[in-house]
């Protein structure tokens, strides 16, 4: 016969499952969380010597500096000013390339929902946010090094990006527009509005944080790319603006770092200064995007 | 007053056979209506009977959307709409919607002169602030906005942001003013501020009102139109249908029958 007081046991193993599905919880989170931090932690042990206005103004020293400074157990001189710059001049060239096409593209795929054109676009799109990024590199380099610049060029790694780039934008551009109110177009064409305005002037200024938020995330997934660049910017010693030169990048340099022991120093600083600014736009973006929520 | 609707002359508004249907469904059957120039006229009936699709025909709303299709003529002062150009339709034609959706990225006073800006029509300061505050004074909204013209429009109340959304359809100056149950989403004492405004309004314009409640019909419309399935059963004087209703569907909907 059962006891009357059966449903009590029952309840003391409730809780105790309770208890150990808590406690699963918070070490599955625990150790989710901590590569992020344990990466964070070795970057900064190991990268903050490096730091000063040097390393952000001066351009990587040769070999032989380095290894001076190395033997004698000072801090290596010089810095990476020719990859920030390049990594700006080819990142903001990606973006100019990418974001209006990409913004369009979004904006084509939200107004022709269903379509059969629009459907293969976005399919396509998809597909090419899989392409591996080195596959994407040799594209480039048949493309734009081979045919347009004919030899290594900012150019060359711009396009490279920018096709990277360009599904992510696409996405959050039709998404962001799907989430406006169909009313607000409405009440946009009620007014006489054309309909090229009602989209320029009514719903991607609405849109604005999340079109924002998918550029932003957009540049952080390409700022740290090597793979393409390798094949296509190549990399310079010196600061260059030309952009159908061989051009530095911050992810370049840390590949070139890593295959010079006597620069294996500043792996660590360059590596921290890109993951603090990808982190920075990551933070921003979701700032962003918070707002608007 | 006489009893019948024959005395609608010079029509500002004219329906004739017009029918409107979703994928082959028709929603809207054959309404043909003359609409008298300064009046407020209500489109009544019970939910899904085709009223708001009926509505948005008239500033041609529906060819955003693919799958509805529109039958039949309709005319503005006798130029007919379907040969018009949408755009310059819509200019004559404003529409103040069923939930009030000012511009979230605009402040009071661009909602207001959104009608010009987003046009591109090139308007003095001067200009612009007259505009401004005539519409707002129009919709009784511009004692409790004028010192915060330039915050958001979002940040007002429910009933604040539907006369800002009137008071924009009105900037421009239209002849007719389509209006989707405006009230629907707005507490009584703004809903009885609106129903004000709409009386004093009719002076200058012609008013065409979608409404679920049929009190505000008798309130504030000197016609109704009484809509059932898709077919205009009856229409003529708000003060008849109210008291004498001629079909005895009318009549079973205004005594609560159904509906």
């Amino acid at each position: 016969m059962k006891s009357t007081f059966a449903w009590k046991d029952h309840t003391s193993r409730r809780l105790l499952k309770d208890k150990a599905v808590l406690v699963g919880v918070v070490v599955l989170s625990l150790i989710t969380i901590s590569p992020i931090v344990l990466i964070i932690s070795k970057l900064v042990a190991e990268g903050y010597q490096q730091i000063s206005l040097d390393f952000l103004i001066k351009n990587t020293p040769d070999t032989f500096e380095a290894m001076t400074a190395v033997a004698n157990g000072e801090k290596i001189p010089g810095g990476i000013a020719n990859g920030i710059v390049g990594t700006l001049l080819m990142v903001t060239l990606a973006s100019a390339i990418a974001i209006p096409i990409g913004v369009l593209t979004g904006i084509y795929l939200y107004e022709n929902q269903g379509k059969f054109m629009a459907n293969l676009t976005r399919n396509i799109s998809d597909i090419l946010q899989g392409v591996p990024s080195i596959v994407l590199g040799l594209i480039s380099y048949l493309w734009v090094v081979k045919h347009i610049t004919n030899g290594f060029s900012a150019l060359a790694g711009s396009v490279s990006l920018a096709i990277m780039m360009l599904p992510m934008i696409v996405r959050s551009t039709e998404e962001t527009l799907k989430m406006i109110p169909q009313t607000l177009k409405e009440a946009a064409l009620a007014l006489g509005v054309p309909y090229h305005k009602v989209i320029l002037k009514v719903l991607v200024p609405t849109g604005f944080s999340g079109l924002s938020t998918g550029i932003l995330l957009g540049i952080s997934r390409i700022l740290g790319e090597t793979a393409p660049l390798l094949l296509t910017a190549l990399g310079s010693s010196i600061i260059n603006l030309d952009i159908t030169q061989p051009t530095s990048a911050v992810p370049l340099l840390i590949w070139e770092f890593y295959n010079d022991p006597n620069m294996i120093g500043l792996i660590w600083s360059s590596s921290l200064l890109l993951m603090a600014i990808v982190l920075i736009l990551n933070i921003v973006s979701k700032q962003i995007a918070g707002k608007r929520n | 007053m006489t009893n019948t609707i024959a005395e609608v002359k010079k029509p500002i508004l004219s329906l004739k056979d017009l029918s409107i249907a979703y994928d082959k469904n028709y929603a809207v059957k054959n309404v043909s209506v003359e609409i008298k120039k300064n009046t407020v006229t209500a489109i009544m009936g019970p939910s899904g009977c085709g009223k708001s699709t009926l509505l948005r025909a008239l500033n041609r709303m529906h060819e955003l959307y693919e799958n509805i299709s529109t039958e039949g003529e309709a005319f503005l002062n006798g130029n007919n709409i379907y040969d018009m150009s949408p755009i310059k339709l819509r200019r004559h034609m404003g529409m103040v919607f069923q939930r009030p959706n000012p511009f979230p990225t605009m402040s009071i006073y661009d909602n207001v002169i959104a009608g010009y800006k987003l046009n591109g029509i090139r308007t003095k300061k001067k200009e612009r602030d007259e505009i401004v505050e005539r519409s707002l004074r129009d919709v009784a909204l511009w004692d409790e906005v004028k010192d915060s013209l330039f915050k958001k429009g979002t940040f007002l109340s429910g009933g604040q942001q539907q006369r800002l959304c009137i008071a924009r359809a009105l900037a421009f100056s239209p002849e007719v003013i389509l209006m989707d149950e405006p009230t629907s989403a707005l507490d009584p004492v703004a809903t009885s501020k609106v129903e004000d405004l709409l009386v004093k309004l009719k002076e200058n314009y012609t008013i065409v009102l979608v409404t679920h409640n049929m009190s505000q019909a008798a309130r504030i419309s000197d016609y109704s139109l009484f809509m059932y399935l898709g077919e205009l059963v009856e229409y003529g004087k708000t003060k008849n249908m109210f008291t004498n209703p001629i079909d005895p569907r009318t009549e079973e909907y205004l005594t609560g029958k159904f509906g």
